[in-house]
């Protein structure tokens, strides 16, 4: 292993986060006080208990999830599709280092920016809600696991994107919808049946259902069939990087 | 170069792109340890290409390539290790800093923080002026120092320098050629393509012309000095004549194909070039002349002609 390389793009992607910091963390945050702000507080004072749990509170695992999932795959696709874009990719694929060494850095800087910015709206969100989590472990665990899961699959995206169009496209055409129709601001519980069954096609489902079970201890899905669907997902992420890099898809011709 | 062991040897590598293009045809190129190469073609014949398959950054369709004795695919730690590559864009960061930059590309070769060697190529450069201004506030000159910096911060033993000096102002070119003489002498391999002849003139050991994706030529640039010693002597006829007549045959005259002119070539180097009993030929055999014109021929022209034959 390359550790010494693996660490130098790890701290230029850390650094270009600290360079964009209205961009990558202010304005997250911002947007997710406004949810609670409508939600939580205006809309959510006039809204029954959801399973026992007030629904200002009731969607925070789902906010959180959101900001999750839309930073992780944006940071690691800009990530990589940028010095695509700039041309400074010839350094990386010149460079003495394996691909895995790539991916670990790109995927990890991203996936862990994704993972401060949840934390600063967790705490975000007890400043609007009163919030306890049961299970703070299985929490963390879900929230790398989605951190690390989505970087990779923004990484894909930015090596497939080939322009700036491109790279918006999946985020804004899929991620988010799946997002918000994955149970983030309601229990899937209160969809009629067909809609129910469709929803569990959405894997967003499976990670925010889980991941309210770590706040809540209750969930629309079993939390061990949740673990299970973002380890499925991980490993299709992992299988589709492993393939880029052997055929050098978009990287190499 | 014979002897010692290429540090680079390239062996029947093509190169056929999905579109069917095919940029190389089976190169084989073996590059001497500490010499200056000079790969010269026009646009197009295949410069970037090669360089970027040794270096790792495109994949080659046949072919091995070895650096420093290591396989570029199976051991390409090894071999990327010994590589710095200077690419013909300026493609660069924007918002970092010079220092920063130079930082980034020694790390990404694995190679533990040496700030006394950066500041020393820095300073080379004379780029230490400008250590902690951001990239995207420097000139295109100063940021093509900037690559050439990231390409020596892991200290390579060959460098490749892909037309350093296009677009280029005479100072930096100047302190170019300073800087690579000075990698020379401290026993680098240094391996540029260019298309300005007097760059190769100037700075090589050894001239390869690669056109049409193939190597059509690898000699070493005193032989083609030697070759630029010709120079050619065009006589412009009266009358237009339909062959070169017998009495003039030992001069190798060549005839022009509207008859009017005859083009002697001889060294002006030799001892006698012939030219007094040349003239003195041509009145015996009556031709009655209209202009004489000399003009030298070049590395430039040796290379068009090459180029030319070689599509």
């Amino acid at each position: 292993m390359n550790m010494r390389a693996i660490y130098a793009i790890y701290r230029q992607e850390m650094a270009r986060t600290r360079r964009t910091l209205l961009q990558s963390i202010v304005s997250p945050v911002i947007s997710t006080a406004l949810y609670f702000v409508v939600f939580g507080a205006a809309i959510g004072s006039r809204m029954q208990e959801i399973d026992g749990v007030a629904y200002g509170t009731f969607i925070v695992p789902g906010l959180i999830m959101l900001s999750l999932l839309t930073q992780s795959i944006s940071n690691a696709a800009f990530g990589i599709y940028f010095p695509k874009f700039m041309g400074t990719i010839y350094e990386l694929l010149a460079a003495p280092i394996s691909y895995v060494e790539i991916v670990v850095a790109f995927v990890g800087a991203a996936a862990t920016k994704a993972t401060i910015l949840g934390l600063i709206i967790l705490a975000t969100a007890f400043l609007f809600v009163p919030l306890r989590i049961e299970h703070p472990f299985v929490m963390l665990v879900f929230m790398v696991l989605t951190a690390v899961t989505f970087s990779l699959f923004g990484f894909i995206i930015g090596i497939w994107a080939d322009n700036f169009e491109k790279l918006q496209l999946v985020p804004l055409l899929i991620v988010t919808p799946l997002t918000f129709l994955g149970g983030s601001f309601y229990s899937i519980d209160m969809l009629p049946p067909f809609w129910r069954t469709v929803t569990l096609f959405n894997p967003v489902v499976y990670l925010v259902s889980g991941f309210r079970w770590s706040f809540f201890g209750q969930s629309d899905v079993n939390v061990v069939v949740s673990l299970g669907m973002t380890f499925v997902f991980l490993l299709a992420c992992l299988g589709i990087v492993a393939w880029i890099f052997r055929t050098g898809y978009r990287l190499k011709t | 170069m014979p002897a010692m062991q290429p540090i680079i040897s390239v062996t029947g590598v093509s190169k056929r792109y999905a579109t069917g293009f095919e940029a190389l045809k089976s190169v084989d190129l073996d590059i001497a340890e500490g010499e200056i190469f000079a790969l010269l073609g026009p646009n197009g014949a295949g410069k970037t290409t090669l360089i970027s398959i040794i270096c790792g950054i495109v994949n080659k369709s046949t072919g091995t390539i070895t650096v420093g004795g290591h396989d570029n695919v199976a051991e390409y730690r090894q071999a990327r290790a010994l590589i710095g590559l200077v690419p013909q864009e300026l493609t660069t960061d924007m918002w970092e800093s010079v220092w920063d930059t130079v930082s980034y590309s020694r790390g990404l070769f694995g190679l533990r923080p040496d700030p006394a060697h950066l500041e020393k190529v820095l300073r080379d450069l004379s780029l230490w002026e400008k250590k902690d201004d951001k990239i995207m506030t420097l000139s295109g000159g100063m940021k093509r120092r900037v690559l050439i910096a990231k390409a020596l911060s892991h200290e390579p033993r060959v460098l490749f320098l892909d037309e350093p000096t296009a677009g280029v102002d005479v100072e930096l070119r100047r302190d170019m050629w300073e800087m690579v003489r000075g990698l020379k002498a401290d026993g680098v391999t240094i391996v540029l393509t260019t298309h300005y002849i007097e760059e190769a003139e100037e700075m090589a050991d050894r001239v390869g012309v690669i056109s049409g994706g193939e190597i059509i030529l690898v000699e070493e640039k005193a032989e083609l000095m030697r070759k630029l010693g010709r120079k050619e002597l065009a006589i412009q006829l009266k009358e237009p004549l339909s062959a070169v007549p017998g009495t003039l045959a030992e001069y190798g005259l060549d005839l022009s194909k509207d008859g009017h002119t005859l083009t002697y070539a001889y060294d002006t180097q030799a001892e006698r070039t012939g030219i007094t009993r040349l003239l003195r030929d041509l009145d015996t055999a009556g031709l009655r002349l209209r202009d004489l014109d000399t003009r030298q021929s070049t590395l430039e022209d040796i290379f068009v002609n090459l180029v030319g034959n070689g599509r």
